[in-house]
């Protein structure tokens, strides 16, 4: 719509002009330019964002997308380039200025304390000061309670964090955004962590908000939804922005060739694999004490050598404990067996030293150590592999020459090897986590969320990769909340729902409907 | 920005090129001009107190007192820079010190031994005793979660006691004082002295080489081993540590043992090489010396060394303030001055080295930036 400048011949072929009223606008970037040490993460973009509209912003992992969002929060200064909120230049030093300024950014990961309450959450950091000292939760409560209904977000003040769901968690994070006064939010990669129908949720409160005349910019690695909700959308490759489309006259096919040049891939693998040798035996795993609630409830499960098994379920049904047991990361009872040697008692260096491949949920928290070079990267959870040590010393060239390897066999967009992990994007550092599990020829991988923030092109590539280990004989454990990736890549489905396996399913002939309620628990009353 | 403000300051992420030889010279610098104002202040000649100092402390006398306190500060420092770098804060270094040295000279005084064995069964008594003390702490944390920083200072106190009572079951009467001590260390188990400055008839520790060997070790076990890897790793995070299959609460024994063995250290040098005999002269609070000048030092074994020359500089050139009416506390300021402005020094250079690399690169690419971007414009 907004095809200013130089852009102005490559939209052409993509977009339709829809202008017929000058609309108000609410965010306008202007020759934004961010440089880190060894790249250019935003390089002359510029962005025009209507008010009360749905701005999506597409683009492969590294284009420099997040990097654009914090810089619009106040979280990173521009080296050059305007921000203009609703038509006045602003300079902002903190996020604290944007959220001023009505900008409010929710990130992908959740920043929620799981022991306060939803109101204390919201609360944290702006408390409402009764006679300047006590706190005046009453207030806070009738005002949590006024924005929850007027956007229809449904959010319950006095419930505790850790007893609510992802799609919950959500809507608190907008709340709280919204609590603070925002009129434009920004959420990045908001539906990665959703279910389908938590997407659909998610999207109807979206629409409640524009309607209140709320300005939305979302960042999604989901063509198909960008489609289905925005307004706009813009797509960013290599640091700069290439194209400005309207979401009515383009398929997901045609953005993703905008964004990387490639086609949309197809989690499609049909022919069979499937051995009958046992890789992973796990039965009667359970977590939690007799009488109370159990987080993981009696599951019993096997995978084959060529097999990958698939579980569904909506986030925080015991998923992550289960991995955590298979791991020996978390205590439980019952018992793990691998390739026929039982492991219940093994340590988590011995299990993976046996050929379990980790491919962590959280990869912040347990799959990288952000403040240390890609090739010591590379070493951690292989501390006893032969390319990273000798004996009782790290072999440094070694495992320098295969995180070389692993960059460049998984396409990890970086400047060298020495850099910190934390200067790669989400979907990068997602890469070069999975291409290290991958490496020493594992026997199971655990995978939740292999491709979670990755984008289509480097998920078709992670996809291979996995059917290539696959008819090799490896075993897989895959969680994902990405339905198609579950359907098209499992030779079997499982579906866990409060600590419990409660149904399973042929990929061959489920469909996303069936998938989606057995999650939910509508399958159990039945 | 992303590391945060406590990992930079405890060297869990390096600092790399000039900025960890600009920050410190700048706060040295800093902590002069303070120094100075506190002189003038008070009342003494600010040129003359500095130069008195300098003069003094670069005497041959003076150099050699330095180079043997510096020994003790870097054995101790380097006890402490261990603990901090997986996160740990032992800050009972000080106890550990202080009993290790007691039974060792115990022990070492009630034996005789050939020559080379009787110094080193001394030197191990030594870094067992302390790495046993330090392993309660670390056993304590390990099985029931108890802070390493409560349980290390309860300890400390418990050092101190118990120490009295041992030396009063074991102490002699010191010839020529009315001092009591362990009986003195024969003469094959000291340790030699060593005439490294000319000039002065004073002897040099001749366990600076230990002190050395230990630094280097320090260096080698923490890079280049699988155990400093996991220790590192579990530093910076340790839930990717756990998650990876390090196993933490070990590594939290393994390291406070080692620390504590390294604090058993501290007391040798001079054990060995002057007193050979524990009495109740033994410097207290080396301890914490060690940890104010790891900060300084950041953690790494040649900025530590460095730490600690100047460390001793300062110590030894108090002693001719006396002379001159002026409060050697003075020095005690400019220290505490030091070790501030070294801290802030280094997250001043760190911030704005991270803005210089960005603008050098930004000029690396200026050049460059019209081609990519027609690149970009054409696909
Ligand atoms: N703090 C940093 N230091 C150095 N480089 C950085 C830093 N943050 C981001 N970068 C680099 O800037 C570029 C853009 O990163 P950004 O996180 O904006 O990508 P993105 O589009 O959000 O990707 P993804 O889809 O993978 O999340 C990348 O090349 C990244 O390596
Ligand atoms: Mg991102």
């Amino acid at each position: 719509m907004f095809t200013t400048g130089p852009l102005g011949t490559l939209t052409q072929e993509a977009s339709i002009s829809t202008e017929t009223t000058v609309s108000e606008v609410a965010v306008q970037l202007e020759g934004i330019t961010k440089r880190f040490p060894g790249v250019v993460a935003n390089r002359d973009i510029s962005l025009t964002v209507q008010k009360g509209h749905i701005h999506a912003i597409v683009g492969e992992n590294g284009a420099g997308k997040s990097t654009l969002m914090k810089i619009l929060y106040g979280m990173q200064r521009p080296d050059e380039g305007e921000i203009r909120v609703n038509g006045s230049p602003v300079t902002f030093h903190t996020p604290g200025d944007a959220i001023s300024a009505g900008i409010g950014m929710v990130h992908q990961h959740f920043m929620l304390a799981d022991n306060l309450t939803v109101l204390e959450n919201v609360i944290l950091g702006s408390e409402p000061r009764k006679g300047g000292l006590a706190l005046d939760f009453a207030a806070a409560r009738k005002k949590i309670k006024e924005i929850s209904d007027a956007y229809g977000l449904g959010v319950d003040p006095d419930v505790l964090v850790e007893d609510i769901g992802v799609g919950t968690r959500q809507r608190v994070e907008i709340l709280k955004v919204l609590y603070r006064g925002a009129r434009i939010l920004i959420l990045d990669e908001p539906t990665a962590v959703l279910v389908p129908h938590e997407v659909d949720e998610l999207f109807e409160n979206l629409h409640g908000l524009v309607r209140e005349g709320i300005t939305i910019i979302f960042i999604s690695h989901h063509l198909d939804e960008v489609l289905k909700v925005a307004d706009a959308i813009t797509v960013i490759r290599r640091g700069t922005t290439v194209a400005e489309v309207d979401p009515a006259s383009v398929t997901a096919r045609q953005l993703a060739e905008l964004m990387v040049g490639s086609e949309l891939p197809s989690p499609e693998t049909r022919e069979s694999t499937v051995t009958d040798v046992v890789a992973l035996q796990v039965t009667g795993l359970t977590i939690g004490a007799e009488g109370e609630r159990r987080v993981l409830d009696d599951v019993t499960l096997t995978i084959h050598k060529g097999e990958v098994l698939g579980i569904a379920g909506v986030e925080g049904n015991g998923q992550a404990e289960l991995v955590e047991a298979i791991m020996g990361i978390r205590p439980s009872a019952g018992t793990i067996t691998l390739a026929g040697e039982e492991i219940t008692t093994w340590t988590t260096l011995r299990r993976r030293e046996a050929g379990i491949g980790y491919i962590p949920e959280d990869r912040h928290r347990h799959g990288l150590i952000l403040e240390a070079p890609l090739w010591e990267n590379r070493i951690l959870g292989h501390m006893k592999e032969k390319v990273n040590v000798r004996g009782w010393w790290i072999n440094r060239r070694g495992a320098r020459a295969d995180t070389q390897r692993i960059v460049e066999q998984y396409d990890v967009r970086t400047p060298g090897i020495d850099v910190l992990a934390s200067a790669l994007s989400g979907g990068n550092q997602q890469k070069l986590i999975v291409g290290r599990e991958m490496s020493g020829e594992p026997k199971l991988l655990i995978a939740a969320h292999p491709t979670r923030g990755v984008d289509v092109g480097a998920q078709a590539a992670i996809w291979d990769h996995l059917r290539t280990a696959r008819a090799a004989g490896l075993a897989v454990l895959l969680i994902s909340a990405d339905l198609d990736e579950l359907i098209g890549l499992s030779d079997w489905l499982k579906v866990i729902h409060r600590g419990s396996l409660v149904a399973e399913f042929d990929p061959a002939t489920v469909t996303p409907e069936q998938l989606g309620s057995a999650m939910t628990g509508a399958g159990e009353e039945a | 920005m992303s590391s945060t403000f406590t990992d930079r300051l405890l060297g869990r992420v390096r600092l790399s090129g000039w900025v960890s030889l600009a920050a410190p010279i700048l706060a040295i610098l800093f902590a002069g001009v303070v120094t100075s104002i506190v002189l003038a202040l008070t009342g003494n000649p600010v040129l003359d107190t500095l130069t008195t100092m300098v003069d003094y402390g670069s005497q041959p006398r003076s150099l050699v007192l330095i180079l043997n306190n510096a020994t003790t500060y870097y054995l101790s420092a380097l006890a402490v820079a261990l603990g901090f770098r997986m996160n740990l804060f032992n800050i009972g270094v000080d106890g550990q010190y202080r009993l290790a040295a007691l039974v060792a000279a115990a022990v070492g005084g009630a034996v005789t031994l050939p020559a080379p064995f009787h110094p080193i069964l001394i030197i191990l008594v030594a870094m067992l005793v302390g790495a046993a003390w330090a392993g309660i702490a670390g056993v304590l944390k390990a099985t029931r979660g108890v802070s390493e920083v409560i349980s290390t200072i309860m300890l400390n106190t418990i050092a101190t006691g118990l120490g009295a009572y041992l030396l009063a079951q074991w102490a002699v009467p010191v010839a020529g004082s009315n001092n009591i001590g362990t009986p003195p260390i024969a003469a094959s188990g000291q340790v030699p002295g060593l005439t490294l400055v000319p000039g002065s008839s004073l002897k040099v520790f001749g366990l600076i080489f230990l002190a050395v060997a230990v630094g280097i070790g320090f260096h080698v076990l923490l890079n280049t081993t699988r155990f400093g890897f996991d220790l590192r790793a579990t530093g910076r995070s340790e839930a990717a540590a756990v998650a990876s299959g390090v196993n933490v609460k070990r590594m939290v024994v393994y390291a406070m043992l080692i620390s504590g063995g390294m604090a058993g250290l501290i007391g040798m040098p001079q054990l060995l090489g002057a007193s050979y005999s524990y009495s109740l002269d033994f410097q207290p609070g080396l301890g914490f010396t060690g940890i104010a000048i790891a900060l300084l030092g950041r953690n790494n074994p040649v900025g530590i060394a460095f730490g600690a020359l100047l460390w001793a500089f300062l110590d030894v050139s108090a002693n001719i303030l006396g002379l001159h009416k002026i409060s050697p506390e003075i020095v005690t300021i400019m220290q505490g001055v030091i070790v501030l402005s070294v801290v802030i020094a280094y997250e001043l250079a760190h911030r704005y080295r991270s803005v210089a690399e960005q603008k050098r690169v930004s000029r690396e690419l200026a050049g460059a930036a019209s081609t990519p971007q027609k690149e970009g414009a054409t696909a």
